[in-house]
């Protein structure tokens, strides 16, 4: 009787273990069987290079390059302003704060992954985009330059927290022969530590990054949706999460822009899928 | 030379600091700003009422019960899911192909974003199993969102017991399923309840999951049943900032507290329960 219930115990543990491959092949699947309709209407080409996204005319329009590139834009700004910050910022945790500050600066930057995004969008309504619109003399602050600035801020917990790991397993001799050899602490970061955690800190920059592609509200809201091929990085633009969060609620179930909406977040969940496989690759590499 | 490098190292290390201060200060500024203008917000009346006039005034009662229900659906749902899982990884697991694949899939499973979530959410849940936007369908995409959360600390908790725990219990004729329900789980329990505050905390912050699987405009009753449609407080906060002209900022303020509030005492609770587990330790 004993065997038997353990049996089952045993084989209940096994289901939940592989629980989450079932999970992520569900979410494709269910994205695939509700996205991959809107290809009977749009090719394949049409969807991903149209320049127009015009979902609820008639006929309508699903291009969404507009989105791509509102996307493209807003976290390659956030890339640009969060690498050098984040990796900087890793640096002086794990090689030049005190023991006791560091305990400080890692529960501050914990406390910047607990902040919800909508909190954080909110926050960036009324400070940063007033702030944006004033420097740059604009009409609105709602511009791509607002929502690259708060993106490179939340990539930030995981850029410093991964990039900080890859530094601390870097093995202790490495730094102590380059001390023996009279080199300053500046130095032996600068050339030891760093291209001996190299691989980690590319990892940890593309999961910062690759978050932000996905990042959702916080975006949306400051932003300002503006679905337009953008010109500038001070003009309004939309991106492809905040487009789905914002038409979703009027899209009728089984209408061309309800599947056009799904086949977006296809597109979005094949972008984390290669961002988060090749980042676990460098990561393993480094073990 | 040497004077030179030094000044070098002096002038790297205070960009470095630099670095360190425009991420750190902003986080401060944040919580200043909001503590500062939404605590003289709060009072009874904002925390126990209803919204009323198109949510410009009255309180926000029905959205912080919202956001309890939602909260402790997914975690009913995920950690027996995820505990089990974490079980699995660390005492069953072997290095092979199949442990391999559920280490990638949980690293996916963190990283789809959390508005396709919402979109899976809404095709599984709302249209194909027909619940429709209801407290139960959003408390089960936020339930496998929050699954990697619980997975990976629980895992971390049952790995950290160690191993001459288990072969003690093992050589004294205990079965295997015997030995992780009396001994190893015991003793990792701490670190799977820590595990389970973070993804409360992460639940209840999150917007996009919820959007279009329960999360209702305005509903001025509390919901009856898991059937029902729900506010909660991060859409509620997104709906009076975006959607609602001429809010009141103390009303935004003080929702943006209460939900801030909510999260990081989530956390805080988590930190502590480490910490004194931490120093608690007898191996």
């Amino acid at each position: 009787m004993r065997k038997f219930k353990e049996f089952i115990v045993e084989k209940l543990i096994l289901i939940c273990g592989i629980a989450s491959i079932f999970f992520v092949i569900l979410i494709f699947l269910f994205l695939l069987k509700e996205g991959l309709a809107v290809f009977k209407t749009v090719s394949l080409f049409k969807f991903l290079l149209g320049k127009n996204w015009y979902p609820i005319s008639e006929p309508p329009q699903l291009g969404i390059l507009p989105l791509i590139l509102g996307s493209l834009l807003v976290t390659l700004g956030a890339a640009i302003i969060s690498i050098p910050i984040g990796v900087g910022c890793a640096v002086y945790i794990a090689e030049v704060a005190p023991t006791q500050t560091k305990e400080i600066l890692k529960a501050g930057i914990e406390l910047l992954a607990a902040i919800p995004s909508v909190v954080l969008g909110f926050i960036g309504m009324v400070t940063l985009v007033p702030l944006v619109k004033n420097v740059f003399h604009l009409p609105t602050g709602l511009t791509a330059l607002s929502g690259s600035i708060m993106l490179a801020f939340m990539a930030m917990p995981t850029i410093v927290s991964i990039a900080e790991d890859a530094l601390y397993s870097v093995p202790k001799s490495y730094k102590e022969g380059a001390f023996a050899l009279g080199a300053t602490r500046w130095q032996t970061i600068h050339r030891v530590m760093l291209p001996a955690a190299s691989s980690g800190i590319l990892a940890a920059v593309m999961l910062g990054v690759g978050r932000g592609i996905g990042e959702t509200m916080a975006v949306m809201m400051i932003t300002g949706n503006a679905a337009v091929i953008p010109h500038s990085i001070l003009a309004p633009v939309r991106t492809l999460t905040a487009t789905i969060a914002a038409e979703m609620g009027e899209a009728v179930v089984g209408s061309e822009h309800y599947f056009a909406l799904f086949a977006i977040g296809i597109v979005l969940f094949v972008i984390s899928f290669a961002v988060n496989v090749t980042a676990d690759l460098f990561l393993h590499k480094r073990q | 030379m040497k004077r030179n490098s030094y000044r070098t190292q002096m002038i790297a290390f205070f960009f470095l600091f630099l670095a360190m201060l425009l991420i750190v200060v902003p986080v401060g500024l944040i919580i200043v700003i909001i503590v500062q203008k939404g605590l003289p917000a709060i009072n009874w009346q904002f925390l126990s009422d209803i919204p009323r006039q198109g949510m410009r005034a009255g309180g926000i009662f029905p959205a912080i019960v919202g956001t309890v229900y939602l909260v402790m659906g997914a975690i009913i749902f995920a950690l027996p899911i995820g505990l089990l899982a974490a079980i699995y990884l660390s005492e069953y697991s072997k290095d092979n192909m199949l442990t391999r694949l559920i280490r990638l899939a949980i690293v996916n499973l963190a990283g789809v974003p959390s508005v396709v979530y919402g979109l899976f959410g809404l095709a599984l849940f709302v249209v194909f199993f027909k619940f429709g936007a209801s407290i139960l369908s959003g408390s089960l995409t936020l339930g496998i969102m929050i699954l990697p959360i619980i997975i990976t600390t629980s895992r971390e908790a049952l790995e950290s017991v160690p191993y001459s725990f288990r072969e003690v219990s093992l050589s004294l004729g205990a079965s295997k399923w015997q030995t992780i329900r009396h001994i190893v789980l015991p003793n990792a329990i701490p670190g799977i309840l820590t595990g389970t505050i973070l993804g409360l905390g992460r639940a209840a912050g999150e917007t996009a999951p919820i959007l279009f699987t329960v999360a209702a405009f305005y509903l001025p009753q509390l919901p009856s049943s898991i059937f029902d449609q729900a506010m909660a407080l991060p859409y509620h906060l997104y709906i009076i900032s975006t959607q609602v002209p001429n809010v009141d900022a103390k009303v935004r303020y003080g929702t943006a507290f209460v939900l801030l509030t909510l999260v990081l005492f989530m956390n805080l609770v988590a930190v502590i329960i480490r910490y004194k587990f931490r120093k608690k330790k007898k191996w």
